[in-house]
């Protein structure tokens, strides 16, 4: 194999030998290499296939506009699909693999699609797979699921650390070019707090590619200094690797840093992230993005060889990379006769300058052949570049071998975060391409994206941009200057569009990645879709990974020159974030495992786990569900005894996740008149209330209870799963609808240990721990307020409430006493055979009596659905939901309402979400009568029992129904009875 | 939509502290008010291009309801103002 490395290079180290693999073959690259620079001085011109055709292709680029020289990269858990050669460092035992071609990248099966170039032009999808219909699901979309996409990402978990942050400064710069660097100096040397970001390894920008000397001193000993100055100010911040990939709104910044992806794996730190997503919050912006060079639409310009002739000689300058032994360049652009003397002076055969001016007006003093007024309108070789064929201005053809090719056909300014806020950009005849808007608020352009070309005007152009910048925040500054440069005169030498060479023979490429050739921008142009964003979209110009980086202006030109119209006149497509890919790895931060939502413990979770405790996931917290003892394998076996305990003797259970909220304020009891349906004004302290809250649509929205424990000082509870929405409710209610109330509220969830101690032993348990008289007579059902504990040494609140429907209480202390309390009842309740419970068995017992949650609040019921009409107050003037709730739909009578529901044989099993019919009628929906709403077996009865919503429900107890399942396809006889399976006459509450 | 947002009382926060409910809707009716009158202020909300006035509640800040004006085209925030001043100082 030929080694393409030359002499030179100011990136890399000789002394650094990197070995890696190429599709399992063992190459060697330096440090400071990427991918591409290692892999075209291995004489790797062919690295991949394209998207569609299966076209061999090559490096086209030198950095992020990269749209054919895509690789899978690392291996397992690190492996990054469609990674890009030209922006991936070079690392020891770094493994690339190229994508898209089976069984190799040399010889690849699906290059046959070549041959099916005539049924996959424009709009192919619209068309190729519309019939017969019956293909759709079994041939058509598993042939274009397999075909689509590039890389394939690995199933495998990303060890590497994620996390994101955010940065603030004065200003912000984006890009590191001569234009980045002096806004950087400017603005530092003046105080200014400055971050300045590149995607490059290194800064410079197109400073990096310069071979020649600038003013007195060698290019890299002048990007040197520069560089060596700015990380002297502790006022600037330096970002190499992070690409600002969107502009937010109020000057927000999305940025990616890549921290460690460019070391080997042995390098790399654990305890450091691999990436960091930045937001940054910039007063002002100088935006010195730089310009994409555009290639040409010419037959056979993707070839591998042919490159853009920036990008050669970034390869030649920086890396010490020969493009190739005899090199033809083809440009419309004096930028890239740059290029041919940089060959030249290497040694580098120039083949020939194919300029398509008549009578350009350059200074070129090459030894080159230059071909005026000719075009480069095919290529040949097979799977690389071998000859190129020349069109001359008499309509001759010449043949001219050569083994690569730089094309330049003009420079298209980086405007794309001028864009993301709404801005389109402005286009220039003069520069032939898009400028970045004109008001951009808070954002000043510079440089190669102000249209400014050469090493001394970009510098320049960036010191004032940093000036202006800096005297919007009052800051006065001075522009940095290059001492002993001259700013060259400008000169009278336009640059003549090239849109597409006609006398093209051959597929003339626009969009490489997603192969879309200018014929079929023509074609779409024919068939009625010659707006931009219509063309996109038909011919996916610009939807690959790169996003048009290097065609879509090229697309817009060819529109407009078959429109007979000004490219500005056809516009762009929208840019929207993000520049470049970014992974999920970054997106998704630290927010993955267990770290992907907070995990919520009760304050008697560890009390829990040491009575062996099964948790539940419920939302963030994590909540007891049952307590298996010895001999227990099955969940119910555990359920059913706890539930006995506590039918019989006496049970605890952990019901801290319940939502608590303190109210205060002289108008408090007004208010929560106002947000209770029910009456609220006369609660008198020490006493509790049951009471149901009603969204202003008259539907319930959630129930608990409230205590009085003072004058003016309430204790509410909400359900687990609304806790955080009764609260922004409740706020909302007292803050906008009646802030004259005098009311204040506070979250107390996470400061109390709340415990339910239910059966009928629980006063005999708590009156062991309880200084205070807690008898029937002196603490009656309903009662609330605090107690003494412990002979004086702890105050809890005791409520004598209870949702299972014994006798019970709950004991609330605060959280951080709350485990050695359970401890303590625990031990004390042993006597009379305490165990604890869960939420299952909970469940189970709310269930027996009768009580709703809510999988029967489910936004659809009124407080007359679930039996409690009565509870809404008629003599209150105003309450949340209190006219809604009067509407004649939800007034109805027949609305579905509560009912228990239970097999006619003891022996049936039924399903929550089985629909009720009426025995003998059809399955319909016309014959619908409701559905179980809540199921379980109830160990008290012996059989399974359901809570319904069910037509006329209360009216048409004793009835008998038809519980349909139609998932399992099974139905069975069922008896609608009273809700309240146990203890309906509430005795044992009283007791 | 906005990244920052000037809370009142807390000043410059990043938008994810906020929660939004929607817009500023008719003034709570009276409970005298007709149905309809109910209904317009339950459901019926405008989708302008241009100024529009949702409630945000700073919900991991202060945790005080705001009123802001934005504009729904440039996303430009013009006002936002504490809740309340919306009844107290009868700004609706």
């Amino acid at each position: 194999m030929t080694s393409f490395r030359i002499d030179g290079g100011t990136l890399i180290d000789r002394h650094d030998v990197r070995r890696f693999t190429f599709n399992g073959e063992v190459l060697s690259g330096f440090g400071g290499d990427t991918v591409a620079s290692s892999l075209l001085a291995n004489g790797k011109q062919l690295v991949g296939r394209s998207f569609k055709y299966h076209r061999p292709r090559g490096i086209l680029t030198a950095g992020a506009a990269e749209p054919n020289a895509l690789l899978t990269i690392g291996r397992d858990g690190r492996r990054d699909p469609n990674t890009r050669a030209t922006m991936a460092e070079l690392f020891d035992g770094l493994e690339a693999r190229s994508q898209n071609c089976w069984p190799n990248v040399n010889f690849d099966i699906g290059a046959a699609n070549g041959l099916l170039g005539p049924l996959l032009g424009a709009g192919f999808y619209y068309k190729t797979f519309m019939w017969p219909a019956a293909f759709w699901e079994k041939v058509y979309e598993p042939l274009i699921r397999k075909a689509a996409g590039l890389g394939r990402a690995s199933y495998d978990p990303d060890p590497g650390y994620y996390e994101k942050c955010w940065a603030h400064c004065d200003l912000l710069v984006i890009g590191a070019g001569p234009a980045g660097l002096a806004a950087a100096l400017t603005a530092g040397r003046a105080g200014a707090r400055v971050i300045i970001a590149d995607e490059g390894a290194q800064l410079g920008g197109g400073l990096i590619a310069e071979g020649s000397s600038i003013g007195s001193k060698p290019a890299d000993a002048v990007l040197g200094d520069l560089v060596g100055e700015l990380h002297a100010l502790p006022n600037v911040e330096i970002k190499k690797r992070t690409t600002v990939f969107a502009a937010y709104d109020d000057q927000v910044f999305g940025a990616v840093e890549r921290v460690q992806k460019h070391l080997p794996e042995h390098e790399i730190n654990p305890h450091r992230a691999m990436e960091r997503l930045w937001r940054i919050v910039a007063r002002q912006v100088v935006l010195a993005t730089g310009a994409e060079e555009r290639p040409i639409v010419f037959g056979g310009n993707d070839r591998p060889g042919v490159m853009m002739a920036g990008a050669m000689r970034t390869y030649l300058n920086a890396y010490g990379v020969a493009p190739g032994k005899r090199v033809a360049l083809f440009a419309n652009n004096s930028q890239a006769y740059q290029t041919a003397l940089d060959l030249e002076a290497r040694g580098i055969e120039v083949a020939a300058i194919i300029d398509p001016r008549t009578c350009p007006n350059i200074d070129y003093d090459g030894k080159a052949r230059l071909i005026a007024g000719a075009m480069v309108r095919d290529t040949s070789g097979r799977r690389a570049i071998k000859s190129i064929t020349v069109r001359h201005d008499d309509g001759s053809d010449e043949v001219i071998a050569v083994d690569a090719l730089g094309v330049s056909g003009g420079y298209s300014p980086i405007v794309h975060l001028a864009c993301h806020r709404g801005g389109k950009p402005v286009w220039s005849d003069a520069h032939v391409g898009f400028m970045p808007p004109e008001n951009t608020d808070g954002m000043t352009s510079c440089g190669a994206v102000a249209g400014k070309t050469g090493i001394a005007a970009c510098f320049a152009d960036g010191g004032t941009a940093a000036v202006k910048a800096l005297a919007e925040l009052g800051v006065m500054s001075e522009a940095a200057s290059l001492p002993g440069v001259e700013q060259a005169e400008e000169k009278a030498d336009p640059i003549q569009p090239i849109w597409r060479v006609a006398s093209s023979k051959g597929k003339a490429f626009v969009d490489y990645q997603n192969d879309v050739a200018a014929s079929d921008i023509m074609l779409a142009m024919r068939e009625g879709y010659d707006h931009v964003e219509l063309a996109k979209r038909y011919t996916t110009n610009g939807m690959a990974t790169d996003q048009g980086k290097t065609s879509n202006v090229n697309a817009i030109g060819i529109l407009a020159e078959n429109k007979g119209v000004s490219p500005g006149e056809i516009g762009t497509t929208t840019f929207r974030p993000f520049y470049t890919p970014v992974s999920f790895g970054a997106l998704v931060g630290a927010s993955k495992g267990m770290d992907f939502q907070p995990v919520r413990k009760s304050p008697l979770h560890g009390w829990a786990a040491r009575n062996g405790a099964k948790f539940v996931e419920t939302g963030p917290w994590y909540r007891s569900s049952w307590f298996p003892k010895d001999g227990e394998t099955f969940w119910r076996d555990s359920v059913d005894r706890e539930v006995n305990t506590v039918r019989t003797k006496v049970g605890i259970c952990d019901v801290s996740t319940l939502g608590k909220i303190e109210i205060f304020g002289a108008d408090a009891a007004e208010y929560l008149n106002r947000v209770y349906c029910n009456a609220f004004l006369k609660l008198p302290v020490g006493k509790a209330r049951y009471g149901i809250m009603l969204r202003e649509d008259g539907f319930v929205y959630d129930d608990g209870t409230t205590s009085c424990l003072g004058e003016n000082h309430y204790f509410m509870t909400t359900t687990t799963a609304l806790a955080a929405g009764v609260l922004t409710h409740l706020e909302f209610c007292a803050q906008v609808l009646w802030p004259e109330l005098d009311v204040r509220m506070a979250s107390a969830t996470d400061q109390w240990a709340q415990m339910a101690i239910a059966g009928p032993k629980s006063r005999d348990v708590l009156s062991k721990i309880i200084d205070d008289d807690i008898s029937n007579e002196a603490f009656p059902f309903l009662a609330a307020r605090e107690v003494s504990m412990f002979g004086g040494r702890l105050k809890g609140r005791l409520f004598r409430i209870s949702f299972s429907g014994e006798l019970a209480y709950e004991i609330a202390v605060p959280a951080g006493y709350g485990e050695s309390v359970a401890d303590a009842i625990m031990a004390v309740g042993e006597e009379f055979g305490i165990a604890p419970y869960g939420t299952e068995a909970l469940g189970v017992m709310r269930i027996e009596k009768g009580h709703v949650t809510h999988a029967e609040i489910n936004g659809t019921v009124t407080p007359a659905d679930l039996g409690m009409g009565k509870m809404v107050s008629v003599n209150k003037d105003d309450f949340i939901g209190r006219v809604m709730n009067l509407r004649e739909g939800l007034v109805d009578p027949s609305r579905p309402s509560l009912v228990g529901i239970m097999p006619k044989s003891p022996s049936d099993k039924f399903a929550t979400g089985s629909h009720i019919l009426n025995p003998g009628d059809d399955v319909s929906l016309a014959n619908d009568q409701g559905y179980v709403t809540s199921m379980c077996h109830s160990p008290t009865l012996g059989h399974a029992i359901g809570l319904a919503l069910v037509k006329n429900g209360p009216s048409r107890v004793g009835e008998e129904v038809v519980i349909w399942n139609g998932l399992a396809g099974t139905t069975v006889t069922g008896i609608l009875c009273n809700p309240a399976f146990v203890d309906p006459e509430n005795e044992k509450l009283h007791a | 939509m906005s990244s920052l947002v000037k809370c009142p009382h807390c000043g410059l926060r990043p938008r994810e502290e906020f929660t939004i409910r929607g817009e500023v809707a008719t003034p709570r009716p009276s409970a005298g008010a007709d149905e309809a009158t109910w209904f317009d202020h339950v459901y019926l909300r405008d989708n302008p291009r241009g100024e529009h006035r949702e409630y945000w509640h700073h919900s991991s800040g202060c945790r005080r309801w705001l009123v802001l004006t934005r504009n729904t085209l440039t996303h430009e925030t013009s006002d936002v103002v504490d809740a309340s001043t919306l009844k107290t100082e009868g700004a609706q």
